[in-house]
């Protein structure tokens, strides 16, 4: 996929498409914070006629983990047995009682892994250490992670453990639109899920709320174009939901890994920062592989934990509120010395902000 | 500021900063440690002097393209002959962790006298320390290096005018990946070299060809972003440049897309920035493409009158971005 077009006259092309198109104001959420980080490395909101906004969604699977979970995976962590692996940006975050980086400070075993396979590895090469993967994520990797599970499994190996914080995202979306506050015109929809859900989990958009979507890769052109294809369906009064990145998204997703994903999880209600719990909005293991779920084997509680006062995370994660809004915002909360999820990510909405804002804020 | 040392205080963007003026500057600050200059440059009776030190940390020790001697010999070159400077000596300081493999050493030792022989200086000072195991990782080296200005050279970061054209020397960001695949953690593939290499070679060819050339720079740590961002702080200029001339890998840019960095904040150890008047900047270009090490010489952009202390990027598609210092991002330690 190292696919690129960033020919400038295509993109001048499209922004002058775009802004003969545009008849009042209207607001697109981009729902994936991949989407949002390009957003503002091409430099396109300020490419973008002043009716139209560009808002950042739920779509940052670290920043939409909420507190509690945090918690849960520190509180194991900290346990002498317990090797807690994870992946990059979720070592900062800051839960109650503190991060998994200040834990592995004290001493916890905590490491950083970038894909769920070596987990099992690590499981394997240390058969006195019970190893936990906490895993977060999006549709675009629950397949891996499934097969992790099903690769622990053939290998027999009896101290693998998932700490499953898994999310999908078309429940997010439901959630936003059925609380009827975000105010949104379209959706700009996610590539990389989109690859694996394909394009019918979408289609409620346009029945249920009368809105369209466009699913859009990440390349700038892409968005370019994925927002062109919206302002298509408003002007033409239609909604649908359609598929920009066609060089990688299927009408019917990759059935094999949706396939993986069937057969060890199951759809669960699921807590998430800033928007509360949602119905089937989270992963959880089938009662076959249900001896790796931590949540069971090391009986852990689950403590629902406020927000950090001040902190607009979650109202930001709706598209109710912009980075700069918050209070926090750049004074007590930076990348350096983050308080709320969306400052860590690297996707969060509010470090793409304080990285790339400037001009294009 | 936090109460304890991060890792990000290394990482050479804000917080490094933020170090410096919070902590050293007052208490070991004067005009010339004040200037955060690549090296200080003392009057001597009859010339001026050059002098500069440096740490290295790198992990792993041995990566394509380098290894911790030849990157320790590198940056210090490179640091004198960012004024410009023709190195006279160098010293280097060994930390040894005990049990430390001697054949590693030599290793490191001899990859570091075949960059002095490339750099044409001499490591002429020394010494050793051994710690207990676990006190160190392997190896660490700390160098200073002094060199001459000759007469008539002006170079410093803060000497960046308006009007001046932004040079640099090749692909940047080699390094950096070349370490990062190096070190495994990431169960990354790839044929990167680092391109560690000594510059001061590359610079005489350059002031051969103008001794007009305003500011110099190896974007090292913070990598393009954050070192453009110093030169137009400490110079009071903007800097506007165009994305579609900056020169990155192809494979460079693969390992960005899948970690989700930004190729801009990745360093270099054998590339340089100039800012050169725009009327030199030809002769300039036609003398660093000559040299080996600034065959891949680009005019990437050029310093501007507002905003001053900026970094503007146009992108490819025609938008615009701001290029702050690197933030708070834990980069694995690179140098």
């Amino acid at each position: 996929m190292n696919w690129r077009r960033e020919e400038p006259e295509a993109a001048r092309a499209l922004v002058k498409e775009i802004a003969r198109l545009v008849e009042g104001p209207l607001r697109l959420m981009e729902v994936c914070g991949t989407h949002t980080v390009s957003i503002f490395r091409a430099g396109i909101r300020a490419m973008m006629p002043p009716e139209l906004e560009l808002i950042s969604g739920p779509g940052c699977p670290v920043c939409v983990t909420p507190t509690g979970e945090i918690d849960r995976a520190v509180e194991l962590a900290r346990r002498p047995e317990v090797v807690l692996l994870t992946f990059g940006d979720l070592m900062r975050v800051p839960g109650s009682r503190g991060s998994l980086a200040q834990a592995r400070a004290e001493g916890a075993d905590v490491r950083v892994i970038l894909s769920p396979l070596d987990a099992v590895a690590v499981a394997e090469g240390e058969p006195r250490k019970k190893v936990v993967f906490f895993a977060v994520g999006f549709e675009t990797t629950s397949p891996a992670i499934a097969w992790a599970v099903k690769e622990a499994r053939r290998r027999a190996l009896e101290n693998f453990y998932l700490l499953p914080c898994q999310r999908l995202i078309p429940p997010a979306i439901r959630a936003l639109l059925s609380a009827g506050r975000t105010g949104v015109d379209g959706f700009i929809l996610p590539g990389h899920v989109s690859v694996i859900i394909g394009r019918a989990p979408y289609l409620f958009i346009a029945r249920e709320f009368g809105l369209p979507g466009v699913i859009t890769g990440f390349e700038p052109l892409d968005i370019l174009e994925g927002i062109l294809m919206l302002l298509r369906q408003k002007r033409e009064g239609r909604a649908a939901i359609e598929i920009q990145y066609r060089r990688a998204v299927k009408e019917e997703g990759n059935p094999l890994a949706l396939g993986l994903m069937e057969e060890v999880f199951r759809p669960a209600d699921a807590r998430w920062r800033g928007l509360g719990s949602i119905p089937s909005s989270g992963l959880l293991l089938r009662d076959g592989f249900s001896e790796m779920d931590a949540v069971q084997a090391f009986d852990l509680p689950y403590e629902e934990v406020k927000d950090p006062l001040g902190c607009l995370c979650g109202e930001i994660l709706q598209g109710l509120k912009r980075p700069p809004d918050c209070p926090l915002f750049g004074r007590g909360c930076t990348p350096e010395a983050p308080i709320g999820p969306c400052m860590v990510s690297s996707e969060g909405t509010c470090a793409a902000y304080y990285k790339y804002g400037g001009v294009s804020t | 500021m936090t109460d304890k040392v991060l890792l990000a205080h290394g990482a050479g963007g804000r917080m490094t900063h933020q170090l410096i003026r919070e902590l050293f500057l007052p208490a070991l600050g004067n005009e010339v440690l004040e200037a955060l200059e690549d090296s200080a440059v003392l009057d001597l009776q009859g010339g001026r002097l050059a002098f500069t030190t440096d740490s290295y940390v790198v992990k792993p020790l041995f990566f394509p393209g380098g290894d911790i001697g030849r990157l320790a010999l590198c940056g210090t070159v490179n640091d004198l002959a960012m004024m410009g400077a023709r190195p006279l000596g160098i010293s280097a300081s060994f930390i040894l962790e005990e049990g430390f493999p001697l054949e590693d050493l030599e290793k490191v030792l001899r990859s570091m006298e075949q960059a002095a022989e490339e750099a044409g200086v001499k490591v002429v000072s020394g010494d050793t320390k051994v710690v207990e195991r676990g006190a160190a990782q392997g190896l660490y080296i700390t160098t200073a290096g002094v060199g001459l200005v000759p007469e008539g050279i002006e170079i410093r970061g803060s000497g960046a005018r308006p009007g001046d054209l932004v040079i640099v020397s090749g692909p940047l960001g080699d390094h950096e990946v070349a370490v990062l695949v190096a070190r495994g953690d990431f169960s990354l593939e790839g044929e990167v070299r680092s391109d560690c290499a000594p510059l001061n070679g590359l610079v005489e060819a350059m002031v051969s060809a103008s001794r007009e050339i305003h500011a110099l720079r190896d974007p090292t740590r913070g990598g393009l972003a954050t070192t453009l961002w110093e030169i137009a702080r400490a110079s009071g200029v903007g800097v506007l440049l165009k994305e579609e001339s900056i020169p990155i890998r192809e494979e460079v840019r693969g390992v960005c897309d899948l970690l989700g960095y930004d190729p801009y904040y990745l360093a270099s150890e054998g590339r340089l920035l100039a800012f050169v008047p725009e009327g030199e900047a030809e002769g300039v270009l036609k003398a660093m493409r000559d040299h080996p090490l600034g065959r891949g010489a680009m005019v990437v952009g050029r310093a501007v009158e507002e905003p001053p202390g900026k970094v503007l990027l146009r992108t490819k598609i025609g938008g615009h971005r701001v290029l702050e210092p690197l933030s708070g991002e834990q980069f694995p330690r690179i140098c």
